[in-house]
């Protein structure tokens, strides 16, 4: 569709910005201020210029969580990814069944975050939960299962609650890419005798490529960004080894009042966030002119 | 019929999704000292005691007319800021359109917890602390960019000859746009409102951190819980079960557009 020209819509698009930008420009360039200078309190700050940076860059807990994020985001993708895809192959293609299931689907999404860690806690805590009692009655593990007790089953929980919460997201995508490829090219699989494997990596997949890679890129930015679940279920212990990047931040700015190292580090995670952002840009982008074209 | 593996695979990762949902709908059902004394699958004394104590406390109950009272003014304010935005993003080019419609993905991508502390200065300089309004606001950030995006997917829908015959035939921008031109894209403005609506919902880091008491959300009110001495499993359970109603409420009627909305309407 061509579009018109005209400089004129950006009395259309100024009051959307003006509000994003109050939210958005006045909080960053505080954050900018605060990462600059040290403060000791009201009027009272000194000019300090890169210290902060250099500081946070050689932290080692700032690492640790970094590196911990990455470990999750990249066990989240590798888990949720391919069961999504088998739950939109599994899913019914018409009938009432459909509707059935992507409510059911739906239905973890719309859950506040931080309700989803009540419920996990409630479901495995090792007295009152379901998955605690039941696991621990199994007597098969050395430690009884309690995620408090063992950073290993704190992950363990932590990640099945991110796989719980998520992985419907992933489904729906999926489905929805599937539903969009014609019923021609299945017809043509069917004549050419292909198997359901050819079908899948022949046909379906390639036509999933768009979505999927949304999917990618929306499950690995938003649990980059994961704080109320975690925050809820474990409160980023024990010890620290389930504190990731936002958990660590909101430690560091309000239960220690470091402004300065924390406005910083904001700063660094920012700018991680932003190039993720790019790469999804472009992705959305090209989704929709495949589509068009 | 014969029925299918596939079938079978798919009831049982419903049935998993389901039973955690389930082990809290049972615990809000049961009496805190019946929790802790016995292990139940199903409650045997069904009691609603935990759902009584909800609706006749004042700080849990106004921690739900808060959040929703937030939650409405954030989408009606995203809805009336975004829609104009986005026929400009739909239908015209303009300097910097594609820059802007990149910042505005990145706020929808930005932690939250980046803003957390110029939030609390920025909302006690202009004392908005503990009030709607600032929690509705600083939830502007994710949904007006969230909301522009989904719209812009459903006009461009829209062939732009309908505009174009539209003033052809004499109507005035405002007139068209809300005689015409949104009656045409309301399942889109229905779509967008559910998702603004639920992502302030389900938000935590702002709505806690902006509010003290007088706004105090649901959500916050049960972390506080947690973190108190001798706690009611059976209260917390039921005022989790309670925030899941609204959500689930509305499923059905959007159950369609889930991949839409959440790909920001590119699927």
């Amino acid at each position: 569709m061509d579009k018109w020209e005209s400089n004129k819509a950006w009395f259309l698009v100024m009051p959307a910005f003006i509000i994003v930008a109050f939210s958005a420009f006045i909080p960053l360039m505080t954050v900018v201020n605060y990462s600059i200078q040290d403060i000791f309190g009201p009027g009272q700050s000194v000019f300090v210029g890169t210290e902060w940076f250099k500081e946070m860059l050689g932290n080692y807990r700032l690492h640790d969580a970094l590196w911990r994020q990455f470990l999750f985001s990249g066990l989240v993708l590798l888990i949720e990814i391919p069961l999504g895809i088998l739950i939109a192959l599994a899913m019914p293609k018409r009938g009432w069944g459909v509707s059935a299931c992507l409510v059911i689907l739906a239905l973890p999404l719309v859950i506040p975050w931080n309700v989803i860690g009540t419920i996990w806690i409630i479901f495995t805590r090792p007295d009152i939960g379901l998955f605690g009692v039941g696991i621990n009655s199994l007597d098969l593990l050395d430690v009884p299962f309690d995620h408090t007790a063992k950073p290993l089953y704190a992950w363990i929980t932590l990640l099945a609650m991110e796989v719980w919460h998520w992985t419907p997201l992933v489904a729906l995508l999926a489905y929805a890419g599937l539903r969009a490829i014609p019923e021609a090219y299945f017809q043509a699989a069917r004549i050419d005798g292909a198997s359901s494997w050819a079908t899948f990596y022949y046909i379906q997949l390639p036509k999933m490529r768009g979505v999927l890679t949304i999917a990618v890129l929306l499950r690995w930015m938003d649990s980059f960004l994961i704080y109320a679940e975690p925050f809820a279920l474990t409160g980023g212990g024990p010890g620290n080894t389930t504190t990731f990047l936002s958990i660590y931040l909101v430690k560091l700015a309000t239960m220690q009042f470091d402004l300065g190292p924390a406005a910083a580090f904001s700063l660094i995670y920012f700018v991680i966030v932003l190039l993720f952002s790019f790469a999804f840009y472009q992705a959305l982008l090209n989704v929709g002119r495949g589509e068009k074209a | 019929m014969k029925i299918q593996k596939r079938t079978i695979a798919l009831c049982i990762y419903f049935g998993l999704l389901i039973l955690p949902i389930y082990w809290m709908l049972n615990m809000s059902l049961r009496t805190n000292a019946d929790i802790l004394a016995n292990f139940a699958l199903y409650p045997a004394d069904l009691t609603f005691v935990n759902y009584i104590n909800i609706f006749t406390d004042p700080s849990w109950y106004m921690a739900y007319i808060n959040a929703l009272i937030y939650v409405f003014m954030n989408t009606a304010m995203s809805l009336a800021f975004a829609l104009p935005a986005a026929y400009a993003f739909s239908r015209y080019k303009f300097l910097g359109d594609g820059q802007m419609f990149f910042w505005l993905l990145t706020n929808r991508m930005a932690p939250p917890a980046v803003f957390l502390l110029p939030y609390l200065q920025l909302y006690s300089t202009i004392k908005l602390m503990d009030t709607h309004i600032a929690v509705a606001l600083a939830h502007c950030l994710f949904n007006v960019p969230l909301a522009i995006w989904i719209l812009e997917g459903f006009m461009s829908g829209v062939p732009k000859e309908i505009d174009e015959t539209a003033f052809i035939d004499g109507y005035s921008f405002p007139r068209f746009f809300v005689t015409i031109f949104i009656p045409l894209i309301r399942a889109g403005v229905g779509v967008t409102a559910f998702f603004c609506f639920m992502f302030s919902w389900v938000e935590l880091l702002f709505a806690r951190t902006l509010t003290i008491t007088e706004a105090k959300p649901i959500t916050a009110t049960m972390t506080r819980t947690i973190s108190a001495t001798g706690l009611d499993w059976g209260l917390l359970a039921a005022a989790g079960v309670l925030t899941i109603v609204p959500g689930a409420l509305v499923i059905w009627f959007v159950r369609n557009y889930m991949a839409k909305g959440f790909a920001l309407g590119r699927v």
